[in-house]
């Protein structure tokens, strides 16, 4: 039992009964991260000092009575994709080893804003590629649960971070599954936003149409909470969407009677750890016996998700890291002899593998003669997977299946072949390709390791998925189980 | 040499640099001359993470630039990604338009030899300038200032509808013009407002196909553009003439040498991957903003020229000459407020105003002469206050100091003596002085008046009233 | 679709990437069978389909145009790996 084992609201209280104090769970925070994070390695960047100043400020500012933010006092970790002004930013990639941001990004901003303390940055996969943090050019994450098994990714620091209890929450992003399937393997809860909820600004994109920001916490309520700091249209992202942002808090109301559910048979069918389906199975029966109906749908479409997604994601990657040419920023080869040299070098050199793979598929895709029959097909394709969602949600509230088709793997087990690690993400990918929101909540274990189930809404609306999940939550405890470390 | 048995086909493509006070993606600002990247922020610097926003009066003033050129705006527009790497584009790519430009279709009317001729406008659209590169000492290095990049242009493409280096440059003088008419730019080539690159191909009379085409760049005057395809054309008719292939290739034009230059092997061929561009959403361009837009456009070159030969009957040629340039046609117009003239105000516009810009390589905004004063002195010369004479020497005096026609006139004492006193007393006097003159005029020789009038006009500092002076001479020395 | 090594070595040009000769190797067999599963997209009729850029309907996102602050120029070089008098520096670019 640490302190982040109590609620948002009892943190609060305590921090305003005088019981507690900033400094307290900024001191937490790193006494965890001291005894644990040598072996999960979730963090890439601390900032101890910083972070213990800005307690030591937001204390006095709570005895002089001032105002408070919604996460006062709360030691959050960001991914390291996400700008930070003065605090090391790399994308777990060695071209930005030493990128020292100049700005911050919205999402930050908003942290900073709700008075939560950033304590530090957290490790990925290099800039968001990979399922399973093995792509960060430092070091991999752990999985919490069983440290020889990966933390999933690409938000593997992200969510390792929570489980271990080295946050209060943490910032991921997700793309293809990023937030929700390290969430799903380490047994915490991860929300995907719909696409354009919260600003992109500051975000070091990997694929922009896909690109989105949110919280992975310990449980739903936090989830709540989190989205209601970060969430809102910003004039600094085109895509970001003008709409009025709900209280997220009171829609937990924990009532899901004659919610309508669907469940693709394509996520509970080949392919998918029949373990895993049973989970689901059950989980399905506790909503049903909240007064909840399921039904099993079909999304036909999903087969071709894997195909649209990697086209796509990695033509505009190909085009977003294209600025990584070591002129501005990050690492510059030594002595190149000419300029094409420089970039050639540069970005070798900086470059990891899967980066590198990436970016050869995007632009071979968009490369001349090509364009239509990869780009623009995927685009198309795209439409029709938008449409599948669009059919089932005329109908129903929302759509549940699992995060991922199995639990955590074994590190170095699937690194060798891409391929079959890009289907891994077959339940995540149709989610981002639609834009629609999707949680993982902990439903169950498998061996010993969590399994998530992924509750997916209409665009913009969080709030139905959100009550649900927490709901289910209300009704179970795989969320209170803690990993033995 | 044989360039009467070809025919010239030359197509333009020029950039021209919107004068919005911010940039086309983010609020740095877009005035020029500010140190080295201090008009930079994250976003222009393509650091990681940052978005673009579009500014709406760069959108504003290309769709006003794409009706003035009389295109076919676009109901829906979007942006597209061009994909390249150079250290003056920090993003690797620049935000431009593919396939969906603002404005498509459109046509500018030129006039060479005093004939009209029609040329296609292909489309026109809208992208992010560079950033500018200097070479430092010893020519091992580059230097990147990243102040232009993201300053609004547009790209304008003609047809390959012109058929000489004349022509081109007439198509390139009245764009600038139609640009400044409306008021979206500079348009300044010495300052790179104004940006030309020419495609030239050469065909032999009555052949339909298009010959192979050279790119002409590097053409940073009006002059320049005309001298570069001249040279261009000459050097492909050669080429033909001796029975060779022309290559196609891009080729540098060489001002100092009067040449074009082969960049072949300096750059590799392209392939920009364009695609949509993810972080900008589409462009909706409704009927009511295009009625606002179209509404905000002034009287362009050609329906002034028109006016002013049918309004004030000036001859085609002056309200030509007069309508190339906005800041002139407006001085005219100004102008007329204190004179009904219109004729005399053209004749000074073309004459003294014209010949002391380009002898002093001025443009009009770098003197300090507005309507009013031309005008004025205009009306100084109809009430016979001064004379054409010292008009010239009271206007130029106006272009150095800026002070008005009747200040100069009384400080300088420039007035015309028209007191017949005045004048009889100087009459008088040169008579006395000069009695070889005097005789020889009474004896017949019409020409001694000729000098005896100059003796005066030069004793008066030419201020004596010429038409008087004479009849006094004639009623001193009778015949 | 199958790729070969002369494609590659186009793609990782085009990318500005240098490539050793197992990189190569191995990007010509996983670019391979990756563009041999996305041919599975072809089984869908997509001719009378729009293709999506942006799932969400927003059209028509502008700023007013009014000139913001620019960075002081100590920000704007912090993390440059050459610069020069305020200026980033590169090695000469061929005109």
């Amino acid at each position: 039992m640490t302190l982040f084992d109590l609620s948002l609201n009892e943190i609060h209280n305590r921090l305003h009964a005088g019981d507690l104090s900033v400094t307290d769970l900024v001191n937490q925070a790193f006494q965890t991260i001291n005894e644990r994070d040598e072996q999960i390695q979730a963090y890439l960047t601390l900032d101890e000092e910083g972070a213990l100043r800005q307690a030591k400020a937001m204390d006095e500012r709570l005895s002089s009575g001032g105002e408070r933010g919604l996460l006062f006092g709360l030691p959050v970790g960001v991914k390291d994709n996400m700008v930070t002004e003065g605090l090391r930013t790399t994308c777990a990639s060695q071209f930005l080893r030493n990128y020292d941001p100049i700005y911050d990004a919205t999402a930050v901003e908003k942290l900073r804003t709700a008075d939560s303390v950033i304590v530090g940055k957290l490790n990925m996969d290099e800039f968001a590629m990979g399922g399973s943090n093995e792509n960060s050019s430092f070091k991999p994450v752990r999985n919490p649960w069983n440290l020889d098994y990966v933390p999933g990714g690409s938000s593997g620091g992200s969510a390792a971070a929570v489980a271990a209890g080295e946050a209060y929450f943490t910032l991921g992003s997700d793309t293809g599954g990023s937030i929700r399937q390290p969430a799903s393997y380490c047994g915490v809860v991860g929300l995907k936003p719909t696409y354009g909820l919260v600003s992109r600004y500051g975000l070091v994109a990997f694929a922009s149409s896909l690109d989105q920001i949110g919280p992975i916490t310990k449980n739903v309520e936090d989830s709540a909470y989190v989205m209601q700091a970060i969430a809102g249209y910003d004039a600094k992202d085109s895509t970001s969407a003008k709409v009025d942002i709900p209280d997220y808090i009171s829609s937990l109301t924990g009532d899901v009677k004659g919610l309508k559910i669907a469940v693709p048979s394509e996520y509970i069918g080949e392919g998918v750890d029949p373990a895993i389906k049973d989970a689901i199975m059950s989980s399905l029966q506790v909503l049903e016996g909240l007064g909840a109906e399921w039904e099993e749908v079909s999304l036909p479409y999903t087969e071709y998700a894997v195909a649209t997604y990697y086209i796509l994601a990695s033509s505009e990657a190909s085009s977003n890291l294209a600025r990584f040419d070591g002129v501005r920023y990050g690492v510059r080869a030594d002595k190149p002899a000419n300029l094409l040299e420089l970039y050639h070098r540069s970005r070798s050199e900086g470059f990891g593998p899967e980066v590198k793979r990436r970016i050869m598929l995007g632009t071979y895709a968009l490369s001349s003669g090509y364009y239509d029959a990869y780009y623009l097909k995927a685009q198309k394709v795209r439409t029709l997977i938008k449409q599948d969602f669009d059919n089932v949600f005329a109908k129903y509230d929302v759509i549940i299946g699992p995060a991922a088709p199995t639990t955590a793997f074994k590190l170095g087990s699937q690194v060798d072949d891409p391929l079959t690690m890009y289907l891994n993400d077959i339940l995540t990918i149709p989610v981002s390709l639609a834009g629609v929101p999707a949680i993982s909540v902990p439903c169950g274990f498998v061996e010993g390791m969590p399994v998530g189930m992924q509750i997916i809404g209409k665009a913009f609306d969080e709030q139905t998925v959100l009550r649900v999940a927490h709901a289910f939550e209300q009704h179970t405890d795989f969320h209170k189980q803690r990993p033995q470390l | 040499m044989s360039t009467s048995t070809y025919e010239t086909v030359i197509g333009l493509e020029v950039h021209v640099e919107l004068h919005t006070k911010s940039k086309i993606f983010c609020g740095c600002s877009t005035s020029f001359g500010a140190p080295p990247n201090t008009h930079t922020c994250p976003v222009c610097l393509g650091h990681p993470g940052v978005l673009p926003v579009l500014n709406r009066q760069a959108v504003e003033y290309a769709m006003k630039a794409a009706m003035a050129l009389n295109c076919r705006v676009a109901d829906v527009s979007k942006f597209d990604r061009k994909n390249y790497f150079y250290p003056d584009s920090p993003k690797a790519y620049q935000i431009s338009q593919f396939d969906q430009p603002i404005g498509e279709h459109g046509w500018i009317d030129i006039e060479v030899d005093g004939k009209t001729k029609r040329i296609g406008v292909t489309r026109l659209h809208l992208e992010e300038d560079a950033g500018k590169l200097t070479h430092s000492d010893g020519g091992y290095d580059s230097l990147v200032d990243f102040n232009r990049v993201g300053t609004p242009l547009i790209e304008i493409v003609s047809e390959p509808d012109i058929s000489s280096p004349e022509e081109a440059r007439a198509y390139l003088e009245k764009l600038r013009a139609i640009m400044q008419y409306c008021d979206v730019s500079d348009v300044k080539m010495e300052e790179g407002s104004l940006r030309c690159d020419a495609n030239i191909s050469l065909r032999p009379v009555g052949q339909e196909k298009l010959g192979t085409r050279a790119e002409l760049k590097n053409m940073n005057s009006f002059r320049g553009v005309q001298r570069g395809l001249e040279y261009e054309e000459l050097r492909q008719a050669q080429i033909l003439d001796d029975g060779e292939l022309v290559v196609q290739e891009t080729r540098r034009w060489d001002e100092a040498q009067g040449k074009t230059i082969s960049m072949r092997g300096k750059e590799e061929s392209h392939d920009y991957r364009y695609f949509p561009d993810p972080d900008l959403v589409t462009l909706h361009i409704d009927q009511a903003w295009k009625d606002r837009v179209l509404a905000s456009i002034p009287e362009l070159p050609d329906a002034r020229q028109a006016r002013y030969t049918s309004e004030y009957g000036l001859p085609v040629y002056d309200a030509s000459v007069i309508t190339s340039s906005k800041p002139l046609a407006d001085l005219f117009e100004e102008s007329l407020a204190s004179t009904k003239d219109a004729k005399s105000v053209a004749n000074w516009i073309q004459g003294e105003l014209l010949g002391y810009l380009n002898a002093n390589n001025l443009e009009l905004s770098a003197v300090p002469l507005n309507g009013q004063k031309l005008g004025e002195m205009i009306g100084l010369i109809e009430k016979g206050t001064i004379s054409n004479k010292i008009a010239k020497t009271v206007f130029k005096e106006m272009l150095q100091s800026g002070k008005t026609p009747q200040e100069i006139v009384e400080e300088k004492g420039l007035t015309q003596i028209s007191d017949t006193g005045a004048i009889k007393a100087i009459v008088e006097e040169v008579i006395a002085a000069n009695p070889q003159s005097v005789a020889d005029y009474q004896a017949g020789k019409d020409k001694a008046i000729g000098f005896l009038v100059g003796q005066v006009m030069k004793q008066s500092k030419g201020k004596a009233n010429p038409g008087m002076v004479n009849e006094l001479l004639a009623e001193l020395l009778p015949r | 679709m199958s790729i070969n090594i002369s494609d590659v070595e186009h793609v990782a040009k085009l990318a500005r990437l240098d490539l050793s000769e197992e990189e190569k190797e191995m990007f010509t067999a996983q670019l391979s069978a990756i563009l041999k599963y996305a041919e599975k997209l072809n089984e869908l009729d997509t001719d009378n389909v729009e293709p999506t850029t942006h799932v969400l309907h927003v059209s028509n996102v502008m700023r007013e145009d009014e000139v913001k602050e620019s960075l002081p120029i100590e920000k704007v070089m912090r993390n440059a790996p050459d610069d020069e008098d305020g200026q980033f520096k590169v090695p000469a670019v061929l005109e």
